[in-house]
C-alpha cells in the first residue's frame, strides 16, 4: 500500500474513532475552558499587562488541553490489543505514527480555533487583528505538541504510571516550541506581523517541528517493536 | 579487577581534590571583585563541564546499545547519566550560591541557569522513566530513545533560551564568562578540579555499573524461579 | 523455500533466556500445534514470527522474506489473546479498515463476504462495543482471515471462545489446511488442536523439546506428549 494512503487510512480511522466517541474532545474542551477561567483569576484580564501575557496564557491553555488529547493517542490502541494488529499489518510503523499525528493535529487545531475567540472575549483582545499569521502559528504549535505527544505516548504505552510519566516527560521537551509560539503570539496579538525580529521564533518553531518529526519517524519502530 | 580500579580512581580523585582545596583556599588570594566567593567557581565550572560531557557520553553509549543491543552499554549510559545528573545539580546549587552573594538573588533567569534547569528536568524525567520499567531490554531500548530526544532538545533549548534572553534582556547583570579575564592561576585551579571531578565521576559510574550488573543477575534468577 | 524459517532464534529478557536456540523449518501446508506449559515461550515465539517483537539473536523468514518487511506481513494473519478490533467502529467499518490496511482488492466487498461467512451480516452497522462476546470473537476471526493469508499464526485461539465461534474457527482452519495454507497454532486445548494438526512442536522452557508428526497416539492420549517430553507435569 502506498505510504501516503497508509497514513491517510490511519488518520481517517483515528478521526472517526475520536469524533464518534467525543469523550476525549469534550474533556479537552472543558479542561481548556476551566484553565482559561483559572488563569483569568491569576492574571487580571482587564489590565494592560494582560496583553504582555496574552501569548503565554493562550499557549498554556493550548499545551494543557493538547497533551490531554495526545496522551491517549497510542494508549487507545491497547484496548482489545489493537496495537498488535496494527504492528503486524504491512504498514510501516512511521506511517502509523504520522497517521495518528495528522488526525490529532486536525483535532487540536479545531480545539484551538474554538478556544481562541473565547480567550479573546475573556481578555478583551481582538484575536483577529493578525489572523493569517496567528493561524500559521497555531498550526505550527499544534504540530509540535502533536508530534511530541504522540511519540511520547508511544514511548510510554506499556508503562505502568503512564498518566504520571507523560506530563513529566512531555512538557520540558515542548519548552522551545512553546517559547517560540508564545513570543510570536504575543506580538501578533499586539498587532505586529511576522517578520524582522519575529522571524527567529518562526524559524525556531519550524526547525523544532522538522527535527522532532524526523527523530520520531526514525525511532518509532524501535520504540514500538524493538 | 573493577574494584581495584574504583579504589585507585577514588584515591587519585581524593588526592587531587585535597591538593585543589589547599591551593584554592590557602594559596591563592581573594579575587579583586568577588572576594572569597569566587572559589566556589572552581567547583562550579568543572562540575558543569564534566556533567555536560557526561550527558554526551551517555548519549553515545545509548546509541551503542541500540546498535549492538548489549546491555552493558545500557548500564554505562544509565550510570553516566545519573552521575552527570548529580553533577548538574551541584552546578546549579553552586551557581545559585554564587549568584546570591554576587547578584543578591538566589535565582536569575539568565540563559545558562535557565537552560541548565530545563536540562535537569529532562534528565530527571529520564531517571524516573528508567525506574518505572522493569524489563531490562525494554528499559534499555526505550531510555536510549528518550536520551536521544532529551539531548537534542537540550541543544534546542539552549539556543532558544539564549535568543529569548538576548532579545528580551532582563535586569542588567554582568555575567562573568570565565574566559580570558581570569588570572591564569585561578584558571589552572579550575582545570585541576575538572580532573579531580572527572576521576571521581568515573569511579562513581563504575560503582553504579556494578549495581546494574547485580540487578540484571538478580532479575534473571527471579525469572528462572518463576518458570520453575 | 519453507513457509516459516526460524534460524537459531534466541530471546533474552535481561539475562534470562525466554527462547533458546529455536531452529525450525515449517513447510507450506503444515498445520503445527505448538504445545508447552505456561511461560515456556509459545507466545514469545509467535510474537516474534508475527513481527511484533525482535529476537535477541537469529532471524526469521516468512515465505522467503524478512519478517518485518511489508511483503511478508501481508501474507500473515494473526489471532492473538486480544481480539484486535475497534470498539468504536462498526463490524463493517472494522473489516473494511483491515481490508484496506492489508491491500485487499475491493475491501468493501470482501468485508461483506466475511461478515456473511461469520454470521454477522445482520449486525454489520452495529458498533462492536455493543456486541456480545461471541460476536466479537467471530469478528476477530473474520479479521484474521480477511486478507486470505498464506500463513496463520494463532495464539491459544480456542481459549475463551463460545461454541459457535469454535465451530466457525474450526471450519475455517480445516478449509485453510485443505487449501494448503500454513498454520501455526499454540494451544492448551489439546483435543481441538491435535485433531487439526499435522505436526507437533513442544517447547520446554524456551527450547524445542519435541518436533515431529502428529501421531494417532497423541490423539488418543494427548497428555502423553507432556509426560514424555515435557518436564514435571
Amino acid at each position: 500500500m502506498n505510504y501516503l494512503r497508509a497514513v491517510a487510512t490511519i488518520a481517517a480511522k483515528d478521526l472517526r474513532s475520536e469524533t464518534r466517541g467525543k469523550e476525549g474532545i469534550n474533556a479537552a474542551l472543558a479542561f481548556a475552558m476551566v484553565v482559561l477561567l483559572l488563569l483569568s483569576f491569576a492574571f487580571d484580564p482587564s489590565g494592560e499587562q494582560a496583553r504582555e501575557f496574552s501569548g503565554g496564557l493562550l499557549w498554556l491553555v493550548f499545551a494543557f488541553a493538547g497533551t490531554l488529547i495526545l496522551n491517549r493517542s497510542f494508549a487507545r490502541e491497547l484496548g482489545n490489543d489493537c496495537l498488535d494488529a496494527l504492528l503486524a499489518a504491512p504498514i510501516p510503523a512511521s506511517a502509523l505514527l504520522l497517521g495518528k499525528c495528522c488526525a490529532n493535529w486536525v483535532i487540536l487545531c479545531a480545539l484551538y480555533l474554538v478556544c481562541l475567540p473565547v480567550f479573546g472575549v475573556f481578555y478583551t483582545i481582538n484575536v483577529a487583528v493578525q489572523i493569517p499569521g496567528l493561524l500559521v502559528v497555531i498550526a505550527l504549535g499544534a504540530w509540535a505538541i502533536t508530534v511530541i505527544g504522540a511519540m511520547f505516548s508511544a514511548l510510554t504505552v506499556n508503562l505502568r504510571l503512564r498518566e504520571l510519566m507523560l506530563p513529566i516527560l512531555v512538557y520540558p521537551m515542548l519548552i522551545p516550541a512553546l517559547l517560540g509560539a508564545i513570543q510570536l503570539t504575543t506580538e501578533l496579538l499586539a498587532g505586529a506581523p511576522i517578520g524582522g525580529d519575529n522571524r527567529i521564533w518562526l524559524n525556531l518553531l519550524i526547525g523544532f517541528n522538522v527535527i522532532f518529526t524526523a527523530l520520531s519517524v526514525f525511532f518509532i519502530e524501535t520504540v514500538l517493536v524493538g | 579487577m573493577r574494584q581495584k580500579v574504583i579504589y585507585v580512581l577514588c584515591g587519585c580523585g581524593a588526592l587531587v581534590i585535597a591538593r585543589n582545596l589547599y591551593v584554592v583556599f590557602l594559596q591563592l588570594p581573594d579575587e579583586r571583585l568577588q572576594d572569597s566567593i569566587w572559589r566556589i567557581f572552581t567547583f562550579h565550572l568543572p562540575a558543569a563541564i564534566v556533567s555536560m560531557t557526561g550527558f554526551a557520553i551517555a548519549l553515545g553509549f545509548s546509541g551503542l546499545y541500540l546498535w549492538k543491543r548489549d546491555l552493558r552499554f545500557d548500564g554505562v549510559a544509565a550510570a553516566t547519566t545519573e552521575v552527570s545528573f548529580a553533577l548538574a545539580l551541584v552546578t546549579l546549587v553552586t551557581g545559585s550560591i554564587w549568584a546570591r552573594i554576587i547578584w543578591g538573588v538566589w535565582w536569575a533567569w539568565d540563559p545558562r541557569l535557565t537552560s541548565y534547569f530545563i536540562c535537569l528536568l529532562i534528565y530527571s524525567g529520564y531517571l524516573m522513566f528508567r525506574r518505572v520499567i522493569e524489563e531490562p531490554e525494554t528499559r534499555a531500548r526505550l531510555s536510549a530513545v528518550l536520551s536521544a530526544f532529551g539531548f537534542v532538545d537540550i541543544i534546542v533549548v539552549w539556543k532558544s533560551i539564549e535568543w529569548w534572553k538576548t532579545l528580551h534582556p532582563g535586569p542588567v547583570l554582568s555575567i562573568r564568562t570565565g574566559g580570558g579575564r581570569i588570572d591564569p592561576a585561578f584558571e589552572s585551579a579550575a582545570w585541576w578540579n575538572v580532573l579531580a571531578i572527572a576521576l571521581l565521576a568515573v569511579a562513581f559510574v563504575l560503582i553504579r555499573m556494578n549495581q546494574e550488573q547485580t540487578r540484571r543477575e538478580l532479575d534473571a534468577m527471579r525469572r528462572l524461579a518463576h518458570v520453575m | 523455500m519453507s513457509a516459516i524459517e526460524i534460524h537459531q532464534v534466541w530471546k533474552f529478557y535481561g539475562d534470562y533466556p525466554a527462547l533458546r536456540n529455536i531452529d525450525v523449518r515449517i513447510h507450506r501446508g503444515d498445520c503445527v500445534a505448538l504445545l508447552g506449559r505456561n511461560g515456556a515461550g509459545k507466545t514469545t515465539l509467535l510474537r516474534i514470527i508475527a513481527g511484533l517483537s525482535r529476537p535477541s539473536r537469529g532471524e526469521i523468514r516468512v515465505e522467503g522474506g524478512a519478517v518485518r518487511a511489508p511483503g511478508a506481513k501481508r501474507r500473515i494473519g494473526i489471532l492473538g489473546h486480544g481480539i484486535a478490533i475497534y470498539d468504536e467502529l462498526s463490524a463493517y467499518e472494522n473489516l473494511r479498515l483491515f481490508g484496506a490496511i492489508y491491500d485487499v482488492p475491493d475491501p468493501k466487498r470482501r468485508a461483506m463476504e466475511w461478515l456473511e461467512r461469520t454470521g454477522l451480516d445482520r449486525v454489520r452497522d452495529g458498533l462492536v462495543r455493543e456486541f456480545s462476546r461471541g460476536m466479537r470473537q467471530r469478528l476477530a476471526v473474520a479479521r484474521a482471515f480477511l486478507h486470505d493469508p498464506d500463513v496463520l499464526l494463532l495464539d491459544e485461539p480456542f481459549t475463551a471462545l463460545d461454541d459457535r465461534a469454535i465451530a466457525v474457527l474450526q471450519s475455517l482452519l480445516k478449509s485453510a489446511r485443505e487449501q494448503g495454507r500454513t498454520i501455526l497454532m499454540s494451544t492448551h486445548q489439546l483435543r481441538e488442536a491435535l485433531e487439526l494438526a499435522t505436526r507437533v512442536i513442544l517447547i520446554n522452557r524456551g527450547a524445542i523439546g519435541f518436533d515431529g508428526d502428529r501421531t494417532q497416539q497423541m490423539l488418543d492420549e494427548p497428555a502423553w506428549l507432556y509426560r514424555r517430553y515435557g518436564e514435571g507435569g
